[in-house]
């Protein structure tokens, strides 16, 4: 039998059970703030040195006596790495949650969703295994190498020497990353469109193809957005895939221009030159400075994709009414 | 008055478009179907890829054993095994309370501007970069006592779990029906009573759904630990001092150029792969089997 006490607790316990969650729930507003408050004072040092030029610079020196630090290449090469992974991930996406909200048997709906949420499971290391000892010889063998013959050394963004680490097999993993957390939120928004909607396009006589054109998609449109910021989020963040297939380059030679040449991100360098990176010297504040730069790139990221997502899918919100 | 051939010329029109449009909705049909095709070959040709490379490393020696000297491919992953434990205990320790009480918050006496506050800035931390908290608890801990620590390891994964929990604790008790707080505060009991002695063993299962897929999350984390346990070759020596896990051994053993430890990078990824994907099937049938039909949302994955 289970025992609840009536009048054994004093008048306080419901005032400090109270308190006692709002301090837990304000945690995590707590940790925000220390994230800041952090990251800022510990990156101080490469402020005071480059100032603006650590965001627009590209040298990157950490021998001592001529240090010089400039983040410009890894921030591009953040937006590049991840535009790519979302030109080819959202679509893919978006046809997974079509294929999940409208056109899967039911049978199938719920055995598949789980399916593309395992992707998501998988840790992001064991992406980069994969990637570097088997996906990234077939994407060499099978898709760069034909390219760049096709197109040659004179094309931009098909020169270079395909070898397998470089921009364009870090996008692809990337995008194979992000295509669960694209396509399991999508698919939630497509099913907050009313049926309704869809009712009254199939009266028109639409087929499923039109009715997901002109009942679904303009419905959820915000949402659908919302849900490809926050893959984009996904792919600006990712490290260990990212660090172990895009070739590691550093200084201007980073900057991307070719799709097959090495590159770097933002999240990469700081895991690949942590180790180097002797602890309170310049070289630590500029990984900091970086840690920043990072911070304030998917904080915007995903304050936008939550908001967009809120407004369609509104099952999170509010508390209990008591 | 329309005359026979206008309506002939009508019907061909009519029977044009709709063939048309047929055929436009069966290449889609298509198309989404070979979207959902693509999505399911990598994760079919990463688990053939781990369980074939990595079932010929494993071995009782390989579980439990030190790592050998670099290129011999003798040695296991012992204190790899035993960092993620540890690690993922002492995590739990301070996410699993934490969590579960800003889930009790945001359910019970979330329903306010500041509570909104908190979901908000909860979920955008849910998504965001592991490394950037990594760098955080190293400028926090590590540069501030001084060395690499279980402590420091600890605390950046418990903020990896933490929204995660608070998540999912709130979703599960927001689905015990209104009616059950409505009973006991008729028999006079107090709110906290009512919240953990009602509520939370009816969400016991939503509860435990939450902790399990934040364990999963954390056990394959690695860009924190890469600036809070640094990793190491030997068996724990204290809380204070760096320690090994399974995720950070894969990849150091992936960058080594000999071809035995890619093979035990593989074996370390079998073992790490098992564990998550585990939890992770477990928790999910279970949970298709007691919510079946329900508006349970179950958390997005790992990063």
């Amino acid at each position: 039998m289970m025992r609840i006490p009536l009048r054994s607790s004093s008048r306080f316990t419901d005032k400090i059970f109270k308190i006692g969650a709002a301090i837990a729930g304000t945690y995590v507003l707590a940790i925000i703030v220390l994230i800041v408050i952090n990251l800022v004072t510990g990156s101080a040092p490469i402020w005071q040195q480059e100032g603006i030029s650590f965001l627009t610079g590209s040298d990157w020196n950490s021998v001592e006596g001529r240090e010089s630090y400039g983040a410009a290449p890894y921030i591009l090469g953040t937006f590049v790495t991840a535009g790519i992974a979302m030109a080819i991930g959202v679509p893919i996406s978006t046809g997974i949650a079509m294929f999940l909200s409208e056109l899967a048997p039911k049978m199938m709906r719920t055995p598949l969703s789980l399916i593309i949420e395992l992707l998501a499971a998988v840790p992001s290391v064991i992406y980069g295994l994969w990637g570097l000892f088997v996906f990234r010889l077939y994407l060499k063998d099978w898709i760069e190498t034909p390219l760049h013959n096709i197109f040659g050394d004179n094309s931009i963004i098909f020169s270079g020497n395909p070898f397998g680490l470089d921009i364009f097999t870090a996008s692809v993993v990337l995008a194979i990353m992000i295509i669960p957390t694209i396509s399991s939120i999508s698919r939630e928004i497509m099913l907050a469109v009313p049926n309704s909607q869809r009712e009254a396009a199939y009266m028109l006589g639409a087929t499923k193809w039109e009715v997901f054109r002109l009942a679904v998609i303009p419905y959820s449109k915000s949402g659908l957005i919302g849900a490809a910021i926050l893959g984009l989020g996904r792919a600006v963040g990712e490290t260990m895939a990212v660090t172990m297939l895009v070739g590691n380059a550093t200084g201007a030679a980073a900057f991307p221009q070719s799709l097959f040449q090495p590159g770097q991100t933002m999240a990469s360098i700081m895991a690949n030159e942590f180790a180097e990176a002797s602890q309170g010297g310049l070289h630590i504040a500029a990984l900091i400075g970086i840690g920043l730069i990072l911070f304030i790139v998917a904080l915007a990221i995903n304050m936008v994709a939550h908001l967009l997502v809120a407004r369609v899918v509104k099952s999170h919100e509010g508390a209990v009414q008591v | 008055m329309i005359t026979v051939e206008q309506r002939a010329e009508f019907r061909k029109h009519f029977r044009y478009n709709v063939n048309r449009r047929l055929l436009v909705d069966k290449i889609v049909k298509g198309v989404v179907f070979g979207c959902v095709v693509i999505a399911i070959i990598p994760l079919g040709s990463i688990l053939v890829e781990v369980f074939t490379n990595g079932s010929a490393a494993l071995s009782l020696e390989f579980l439990t054993q030190i790592p050998g000297a670099v290129g011999t491919g003798e040695g296991g992953i012992g204190p790899a095994i035993q960092g993620t434990i540890v690690l993922i205990g002492m995590s739990s320790l301070i996410g699993v309370p934490v969590g579960v009480m800003g889930g009790i918050f945001l359910s019970e006496y979330g329903n306010n501007r500041y509570g909104r506050t908190i979901r908000f800035f909860n979920d955008v931390i849910a998504e965001f970069p592991t490394i950037v908290i990594g760098i955080f608890a190293f400028v926090m801990i590590v540069l501030t006592v001084g060395n690499f620590s279980v402590w420091a390891g600890t605390f950046a994964l418990s903020i990896i779990m933490l929204p995660i929990i608070t998540r999912t604790t709130e979703e599960s008790l927001k689905l015990v029906p209104i009616t059950y707080r409505e009973a006991g505060f008729a028999l006079g009991i107090k709110r906290w009573a009512v919240i953990t002695k009602i509520i939370l063993i009816q969400a016991k299962s939503g509860l435990v759904t939450g902790i399990l897929l934040a364990v999963a999350r954390v056990a394959g984390e690695t860009a924190p630990l890469i600036f809070t346990i640094l990793g190491s070759s030997q068996f724990m020596s204290g809380f204070d001092g760096p320690i090994d896990a399974l995720p950070l051994r894969i990849w150091r053993l992936s960058s080594l150029p000999y071809d035995s430890a890619v093979a035990q990078g593989w074996g370390a990824a079998l073992v790490l792969i098992l564990i998550v994907l585990s939890i992770n099937i477990g928790v999910r049938y279970v949970l298709l089997r007691k919510h079946r039909g329900s508006r349970f949302k179950m958390f997005r994955g790992a990063q």
